[in-house]
C-alpha cells in the first residue's frame, strides 16, 4: 500500500512539474542586477500564492535584459534606466512594442554626522569629495577637518550606481573613480554607525538606513538649483538628483501571467517588498 | 580472523592518511589553475607591483601592491606588540611564576585563544576604534593600529603557549648550573634559558605571525579596507584577506575579478608557507 500511495505521489509531482513547465504557466523575467534581489522576492512570495504559476528571475545587468525581451527570450525585463533609442529602433525592426511599467524607485542618501555643520552640497561637490579632489570640510563650507570618505565594497550594486551617476554624472567615457583614500565598509550598517561616531565622515546609503543618528543632506543638481532633501516625497517627485525609476519593460500590454505578476508586484503587497528591499514604493 | 581485521583497520586509517594529503593537493592545484589564468591579462609584476585596485571598473585595474603592504604592515604592527608580551609572559609561567598563579595564567590564555576573531573584531570596533580616534586625534579610528592591537591578541596565545614549551623544555641542569655559577636569577633566565630555547621560541613567534597574516574577519572589521598604499600606522589599510573575503561573493566566476582574487589567494598561501615552513625548520633545528 504505501508503495502505492509513492507511486502516485510521484505521478502527481511530475504531472504538476510538467505543467509549471508549459508555455502559459512559466515567465521568465531578466536584466538588472540591482534589481534582482527585488525581482527574487517577488517571484518567491507570488509563487507561494499562485501554485502552478511558475517565474524565474534572473540578472546580466539592464542591457542584456532589453536584448533578451528584443530577441524574444525574456517576457519581461528588469531595468534601472530608461530604454535607449537604439534600442527602441532594433526592437521595433523585430515587431516588438515594449511597454515601460514603473515599479518602484531608488534613492541614495549622502550622509554626514550630525555636529558637522555642512548641510547641502552640489552634485559636483559630492563628486569632489567622493573621489577625493575635496579633502577638507572648509572646502564645502564645513570646519577644517579632513573628510573621511566611506563607500560600500565594491560588490555593492550602490557602489556601482553611485559610481556612475554621481561619480560620472551618467557619463559612460568618464574615469573617475572612487578616492583610493575612501574607507570600504562590508554594509549599509557599518556605514550608519561610522558616520554616527565620526564628525568627519560622509557616507552614502539607501534612504532606509536614516536615523536620527545621521543627518541627510540636501543635494543640488548645481549652484543654482535648489536643494532637496532625500525624502520619499522628493524621490517620487522626482526632484531629488540621487535617484532613479526602476522600470519593469513588457512586449506591448501585459497579458496572463506576466500581467498577474506585474499587478502582484504593484499590489499592497509587491509595494511592501518594495520597502522591505530598501528601495521607494511608487506609490504610498 | 583477527589478522584480517587488523589489515582492514590499517588499510583504512592509511586511507584517511592519504585523503587528507589528496585534498590538499587538489585544493592547490585548484588554486594555481584559477590564480595563475589571470596572468593572461595583467603580466605578474603589474599585478603584483601595481598601485591601484579597482576591480570592478572597465577595464578593471588589478595592482595588488597596497593590499600587500596593508597586509603587511598590520603583521609587523601586531608582532611589534605580541612579541614582547607573548614571550615576556612565556618566560613569567614558565621560570617565574608559583605553580598556582600558573595554572591560572595558563588557563587564561587558552580562554583568549577560544575567542572567536569575530568576536574580537567586533569587541575592537566599539572599544579600540573609537579610542585610537581620540587619543591621537585622527579622522578615523579604522587603522592599520586598531587592527594590529587586535590580532596581536590573536597571537598571543599561540606565541605564550609554544614558547612556554620551549622554556619548560630546557633541561633544568642549565638553569641550575647558572644559579651555582652565581649568575642572578635574571642572568640565568636571560643568557642561559632563552638562549637555549632561542630555536623554539622563534617557531612561535612564526607560528603567531602566520595566525595573523591569515586572519580576516576582524582585520575587515577594523581597518577601514582603503586600498591605498600606507604611509603610518595611523592610516587605513586593506589586507589580502579582507579582500578576498568582501570581494569573493560577488565575482562572476570566470571574470578577470574572480581569478585575481584566487591570485591573491595563491601570494597568501606562498607567505604563510613561508612562515610556516621557517617556523617547522625552526622547531627541527630545537629537536
Amino acid at each position: 500500500m504505501p508503495r502505492r500511495t509513492l507511486c502516485i505521489l510521484l505521478a502527481l509531482t511530475l504531472a504538476i512539474s510538467a505543467c509549471s513547465r508549459a508555455k502559459k504557466n512559466s515567465i521568465q523575467v531578466k536584466g538588472s542586477d540591482t534589481m534582482v534581489n527585488l525581482g527574487q522576492t517577488w517571484a518567491e512570495k507570488y509563487m507561494a500564492r499562485n501554485p502552478g504559476d511558475f517565474v524565474a528571475v534572473t540578472g546580466g545587468g539592464s542591457g542584456t535584459g532589453f536584448s533578451s525581451l528584443i530577441s524574444c527570450t525574456c517576457d519581461i525585463a528588469m531595468s534601472s534606466r530608461n530604454i535607449k533609442d537604439k534600442e527602441m529602433g532594433l526592437a521595433e525592426k523585430r515587431g516588438i512594442t515594449p511597454n515601460e511599467i514603473k515599479v518602484a524607485l531608488d534613492g541614495l542618501a549622502v550622509v554626514v554626522n550630525p555636529s558637522n555643520p555642512v548641510d547641502r552640497l552640489t552634485m559636483d561637490q559630492l563628486a569632489g569629495i567622493f573621489s577625493g579632489a575635496i579633502a577638507n570640510w572648509k572646502e564645502v563650507g564645513g570646519a577644517n577637518e579632513e573628510i573621511v570618505v566611506l563607500s560600500r565594497e565594491v560588490n555593492s550594486g550602490t557602489h556601482v550606481y553611485f559610481k556612475e551617476h554621481v561619480l560620472r554624472r551618467g557619463d559612460p567615457a568618464s574615469k573617475a573613480e572612487f578616492s583610493p583614500r575612501a574607507l570600504m565598509l562590508s554594509s549599509s550598517q557599518a556605514i550608519a554607525d561610522e558616520v554616527a561616531g565620526n564628525s568627519a565622515a560622509i557616507g552614502y546609503y539607501g534612504m532606509g538606513y536614516i536615523s536620527k543618528k545621521q543627518k541627510p543632506v540636501s543635494v543640488a543638481p548645481d549652484e543654482n538649483s535648489q536643494y532637496v532633501e532625500p525624502t520619499i516625497e522628493n524621490v517620487l517627485g522626482g526632484h531629488y538628483p540621487i535617484s532613479r525609476p526602476l522600470l519593469l519593460y513588457t512586449n506591448g500590454q501585459p497579458q496572463g501571467l506576466v500581467k498577474r505578476f506585474i499587478d502582484f508586484a504593484l499590489s499592497k503587497e509587491g509595494q511592501e517588498i518594495v520597502l522591505a528591499t530598501d528601495f521607494v514604493p511608487v506609490e504610498k | 580472523m583477527r589478522k584480517f581485521r587488523e589489515f582492514i583497520i590499517e588499510k583504512l586509517v592509511l586511507l584517511c592518511g592519504i585523503a587528507s594529503i589528496f585534498f590538499v593537493v587538489l585544493i592547490f592545484l585548484f588554486l594555481l589553475k584559477e590564480g595563475f589564468a589571470v596572468f593572461k591579462t595583467v603580466h605578474p609584476f603589474a599585478f603584483l607591483g601595481g598601485k591601484s585596485w579597482y576591480p570592478i571598473s572597465e577595464p578593471p585595474r588589478l595592482g595588488i601592491l597596497p593590499l600587500i603592504l596593508g597586509s603587511i604592515l598590520v603583521t609587523v604592527g601586531a608582532a611589534i606588540i605580541s612579541i614582547p608580551i607573548g614571550v615576556g609572559c612565556a618566560i613569567y609561567i614558565a621560570e617565574i611564576a608559583p605553580k598556582k598563579t600558573k595554572e591560572i595564567l595558563k588557563a587564561g590564555i587558552e580562554l583568549l585563544a577560544a575567542i572567536p576573531s569575530v568576536v574580537l573584531g567586533f569587541i575592537g570596533m566599539v572599544t579600540i576604534v573609537p579610542l585610537a580616534k581620540m587619543l591621537f586625534h585622527l579622522p578615523t579610528g579604522l587603522t592599520a593600529l586598531s587592527g594590529s592591537i587586535m590580532l596581536a591578541f590573536m597571537a598571543m596565545p599561540t606565541i605564550v603557549s609554544i614558547a612556554e614549551d620551549a622554556l619548560y623544555s630546557v633541561p633544568k641542569t642549565y638553569k641550575e648550573g647558572a644559579l651555582a655559577m652565581g649568575a642572578t636569577h635574571w642572568q640565568a633566565i636571560w643568557r642561559v634559558m632563552l638562549r637555549a630555547a632561542s630555536s623554539g621560541i622563534l617557531a612561535a613567534v612564526m607560528l603567531g605571525i602566520g595566525r595573523v597574516i591569515g586572519e580576516t574577519m576582524a582585520v575587515m572589521m577594523i581597518t577601514g579596507n582603503a586600498a591605498v598604499i600606507p604611509h603610518s600606522f595611523f592610516a587605513p589599510v586593506r589586507t589580502l584577506t579582507a579582500t578576498i573575503a568582501a570581494e569573493m561573493g560577488e565575482a562572476v566566476i570566470g571574470s578577470e575579478h574572480y581569478f585575481a582574487l584566487f591570485a591573491i589567494g595563491i601570494v597568501l598561501f606562498v607567505i604563510s608557507f613561508g612562515i610556516n615552513v621557517t617556523a617547522d625548520l625552526f622547531l627541527h633545528k630545537r629537536q
